[in-house]
């Protein structure tokens, strides 16, 4: 069976391992080359700790609890497989989410329904907090600790996932997708810049594009960018250990608002450097360095880590988080294109749950077996339907 | 008047005016931060390269080349 | 008589040129540089340190000075010095700066608001990568030149020069006044006699040139020093446990690669490096400015109109940024860039567009000395290429081609504190790929409490 995978992004090159692993014939395929857009302008984080119980968003916590633990065998895996260095720089070193005295009652509440879906979550206070982070401002009184938290290095992360796939027989070709190849109603393959692929599947990655690219399939699918800033210091001496975010993060994810909102999570990187994320804005896919959301970053930042004042700012970035309008991750075949299949729309948390994904398109696609629930993800589902009608 | 700062716990008298790495290169040093446990002084001279970066009076990052040295400016040396 | 507001960005030649002729044509005129005094690097000075001998064009310069200075005093000049201008939008004309002594933390956030901006920020070396460039003693041709204009010190006694183009003679001229003895001057091109460029004696140039005074000049100290000067010559790899002790020194070839068994090693404890300019692009590139074309390695350029404007409405740009010229180029290119910004209309700017075109010649010459591409093969394996992040050339040269974005993030290569000033053109020529390291988020560094409390306006 041969499958052509549409995008090389974090998400792509995992299900095209998975693909391979499980025998299929696999065609990645992208037009800028592998790990060139959102998942290599993001941040690594593999969280569990953001992900809440309510019934509408915990579909997606079951599925980071399972990518999480999936990432660790996976990372392993492929240090092993690469032999000469670290093939994903995966850090499992723990969350903490700190709340200033407002926020303290919600997060501990947050907390707790966590803990009642199977997510380590403890609240810390006083001694216990600042033995985890000693820099953190004295206006924090509470966190909890997520130790199940960690991060990869997400570009490097997504090479390592392709170059695997590569090992078991993908192959990588540097087009864009045009069009869809349709015989009988089914799709067959994919028009390319650089000639015609046929297939017997066809799975859509392309990330924040996966709505025009489905629309170039006969598709229709509403997934969204909303762009995010980091910022990026100069290299120093570790002053942060865990990733550190503050409890209004739980806030934005859900959020449709188009306005900027920004919450903030500080984590060093092995190369020395601090990431400080991140903003969502619905700027379309305006790439522009923006004032704003950097400003706002800066400026809570400096509230949970006062030493960061003095830090030195070496650059910013911004990605576009792929999102869906029930902002649930897309995962299954198209209702209307049979022989498509969708993996996109996971929003700030692609790289978390990739894994998870990528074991839910081999399901999908070859019949693998899983003992993942893909119903919540699929395309026909309810909630996408009613937004776009 | 000529300023006086401290480096490295060393006095270093520098001319008014003079950078601190002007100061420092008078005071016969080449060299004075770490990168990957090789030594690194100036190297662009007009704060481009950031190889002469050090810390003063507790900010770190600063470049050399271009501060002008003060009087009593604590001045410490670097390691990338 | 004007009533625009004209911002100028860089206090070298270039900006200087066009704030005075702004001036004159009647604008309002504010003029940012991140430097403590004005002049740029051909002007850079110190009152009490600087030997006179090292300035050219002096009276130039001071006429300039006094037209600001009387510009400010009439109330229509504006004049921010140790300003770092880290960000520039266009739409409106903003430029937000930094103003006080450089990295210090808390510096005063200045936005100043203008119709017309004159991009001027000017160029810095490139050095070639040579295994052993990172050991203290060796510093870029523009630093020995910096060093010792403005502080008076040279880095050491014997010092080695190489590189290629004019400017490495007024960087000897520089050394040997400041008190080291120049060893060598090593001109990496060949230039025959009857070529388009220079005549194998530097100081023979037409006088059209506008340079060749000055030139001469540089080539009569250099002949009181003894100095050699060598072209096709360059050093191929630099000695030393912790700070330079010798250099090796080879003969190249027509595409700059080192002939063998022509080798031989040169006592020196510093050498100076200049392989020509690299543009300041940034603020230019962060406007939208169109550039010129180049393949990667090469430097690309601000695409200016006979009038200096670039593609962007209400910028201009003027002296380094638009071709590597020299100050002459920049002042006239910086005159005429401030009278079109003032409103001058086209047709009213014959004259000053004739006085740049004759500039051109010094700038066409130039281009005998750009980079040829056999410079790679003096690189080891283990030359550092980014020296932020002391990344090796084998390491870049492995990840090059790839198609994966991953592979060249990975190295670090230009990820470093500089953001690839310094080594992003080498990268790119290693990796025979742009990667757009030159397009930065941030122009100058900056504390991230810099970024808090909102910013003082300048109308
Ligand atoms: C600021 C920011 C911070 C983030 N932080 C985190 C985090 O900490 N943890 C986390 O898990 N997630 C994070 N995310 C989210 C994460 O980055 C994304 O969810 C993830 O990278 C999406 O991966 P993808 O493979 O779907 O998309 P992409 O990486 O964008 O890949 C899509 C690929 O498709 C290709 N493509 C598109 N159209 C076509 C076509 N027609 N033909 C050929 N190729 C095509 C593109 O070239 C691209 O390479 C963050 C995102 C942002 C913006
Ligand atoms: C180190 C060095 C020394 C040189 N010495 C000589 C010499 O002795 N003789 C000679 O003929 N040529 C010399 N040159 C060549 C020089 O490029 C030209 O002679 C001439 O100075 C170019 O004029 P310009 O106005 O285009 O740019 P510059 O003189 O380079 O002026 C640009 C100005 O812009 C400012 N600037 C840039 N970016 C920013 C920002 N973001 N914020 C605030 N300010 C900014 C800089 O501080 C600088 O003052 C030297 C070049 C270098 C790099
Ligand atoms: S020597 Fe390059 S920044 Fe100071």
């Amino acid at each position: 069976m041969r499958v052509v995978v549409v995008g090389a992004g974090v998400i792509g090159a995992a299900s095209a391992l998975a693909l391979a692993r499980a025998g299929a014939e696999v065609v990645l395929v992208d037009r800028a080359g592998i790990a060139a857009e959102t998942s290599s302008r993001c941040e690594g984080n593999v969280l569990v700790s953001d992900k809440g119980a309510d019934p509408a968003v915990r579909p997606e916590a079951e599925l980071a609890i399972a990518s999480n633990a999936m990432w660790r065998s996976l990372a392993l895996e492929l240090d092993a497989e690469r032999g000469d260095g670290p093939a994903t720089e995966l850090e499992a070193k723990g969350g903490v989410v700190v709340a200033f005295p407002q926020g303290a009652a919600p997060l501990t509440a947050f907390a707790e329904g966590q803990r009642s879906i199977g997510i380590r979550a403890e609240v810390v206070d006083g001694a216990a907090l600042r033995a985890l982070e000693p820099h953190l401002s004295p206006e924090v009184e509470l966190g909890v600790h997520y130790p199940d938290d960690a991060q990869v290095q997400p570009s490097l992360a997504t090479q390592s996932l392709a170059s695997a796939a590569m090992r078991r027989g993908a192959r990588l070709v540097l087009a864009e997708v045009t069009a869809a190849r349709m015989r009988g109603g089914r799709i067959v393959g994919v028009e390319t810049t650089s000639g015609a692929i046929d297939a017997d599947a066809v799975v859509l990655c392309a990330g924040p594009w996966s709505g025009e690219a489905a629309a170039r399939l006969g598709a229709r699918l509403d997934i969204r960018p909303r762009r995010g800033m980091i910022l990026v210091t100069t290299a120093m001496r570790q002053r942060v250990f865990h990733k550190v975010y503050d409890a209004d993060y739980v806030g934005a994810v859900g959020s449709a608002d188009a306005q900027l909102q920004t919450s903030t999570v500080v984590e060093s990187t092995p190369a020395g450097t601090v990431l400080i994320g991140s903003s969502r804005e619905r700027v379309g896919f305006d790439d522009r360095p923006a004032l704003a959301p950097i400003e706002a970053i800066a400026a809570k930042a400096v509230r949970l880590f006062p030493f960061l004042a003095e830090t030195q700012l070496l650059r910013t970035y911004a990605g576009f988080r792929p999102y869906a309008p029930d902002h649930l991750p897309v995962i299954g075949e198209d209702p209307a294109v049979p022989g498509l299949f969708h993996a996109s729309g996971h929003e700030g948390a692609g790289i978390g749950l990739a894994p998870a994904t990528a074991e839910l398109i081999a399901h999908h696609v070859l019949g693998s077996a899983t003992a993942l629930d893909p119903a919540p993800f699929l395309p026909g589902r309810a909630s996408l339907a009613e937004v776009a009608a | 008047m000529s300023p006086t700062f401290e480096f490295d716990g060393a006095e270093i008298a520098a001319r008014d005016g003079q950078t601190i790495a002007g100061a420092l290169i008078a005071s016969g040093r080449a060299s004075w931060r770490t990168a990957a446990g090789a030594e690194r002084g100036v190297f662009c001279g007009i704060g481009i390269c950031q190889d002469c970066t050090v810390t003063v009076n507790g900010a770190a990052g600063v470049r050399a080349c271009l501060r002008t040295a003060c009087d009593g400016d604590v001045v410490e040396p670097e390691s990338r | 008589m004007s009533r625009r507001h004209v911002v100028v960005l860089g206090a070298g030649p270039a900006g200087l040129a066009a704030a005075v002729a702004a001036l004159e044509a009647g604008a309002r005129v504010t003029v940012l540089d991140e430097g403590e005094r004005l002049g740029g690097q051909y002007w850079r000075h110190h009152e009490a340190i600087t030997d006179r001998r090292l300035q050219h064009g002096w009276e130039r310069f001071e006429r300039s000075r006094d037209r600001i200075a009387a510009g400010i005093a009439e109330g229509r000049a504006v004049l921010l010095q140790r300003a770092a201008v880290w960000r520039v939008d266009v739409e409106p004309l903003r430029l937000h700066a930094l103003v006080g002594k450089p990295d210090a933390p808390g510096r005063r956030r200045v936005v100043v608001r203008g119709d017309a901006l004159v991009l001027a920020t000017g160029a810095h070396d490139r050095a070639l990568p040579i295994p052993g460039w990172t050991l203290p003693g060796v510093t870029t041709a523009g630093a020995a030149q910096a060093l010792a204009k403005r502080d008076g010190v040279t880095v050491g006694t014997r010092t080695l020069v190489a590189g290629a183009g004019p400017f490495l003679l007024p960087v000897a001229q520089s050394l040997a006044i400041a008190g080291a003895r120049v060893v060598e001057v090593l001109e990496a091109s060949r230039l025959p006699r009857h070529a388009a460029g220079w005549t194998a004696r530097p100081w023979e140039l037409a006088a059209a040139a506008g340079k060749g005074l000055e030139l001469a000049e540089y080539a009569r100290s250099l002949l009181g020093q003894r100095t050699p000067y060598r072209t096709g010559s360059g050093v191929v790899r630099i000695l030393g446990e912790r700070r330079v002790e010798a250099a090796v020194v080879a003969r190249l070839d027509r595409a700059w690669r080192p002939i063998p068994g022509t080798e031989r090693e040169v006592a020196c404890d510093s050498v100076a490096l200049g392989h020509g300019f690299t543009p300041r692009l940034d603020a230019a590139i962060q406007a939208g400015c169109a550039l010129t074309e180049a393949p990667p390695g090469s430097p690309r350029f601000v695409v200016a109109d006979p009038d200096q404007r670039t593609s962007v409405d209400g910028v201009w740009a003027a002296g380094e940024i638009t071709g590597i010229g020299g100050a002459d180029a920049a002042l006239a290119e910086g005159d005429l860039a401030g009278r079109s910004a003032a409103g001058t209309p086209h047709a009213a700017l014959a004259a000053a567009r004739r006085r740049r075109d004759r500039t051109d010649a010094f700038a066409r010459r130039l281009e005998a000395h750009a980079i040829q591409d056999g410079w790679s093969s003096w690189l080891e394996d283990d030359t550092l290429v980014c020296r932020c992040e002391s990344v090796e050339a084998a390491a870049i040269v492995r990840a090059s081609g790839s198609a994966s974005r991953a592979l060249r993030l990975a190295t670090r290569a230009g990820l470093g504190a500089c953001q690839g000033r310094t080594c992003g053109s080498s990268v790119e020529a290693l990796c025979g790929e742009r990667l757009g390291l030159d397009a930065r988020p941030l122009l100058a560094p900056m504390r991230i409490g810099e970024l808090l409390g909102g910013s003082e306006a300048t109308a």
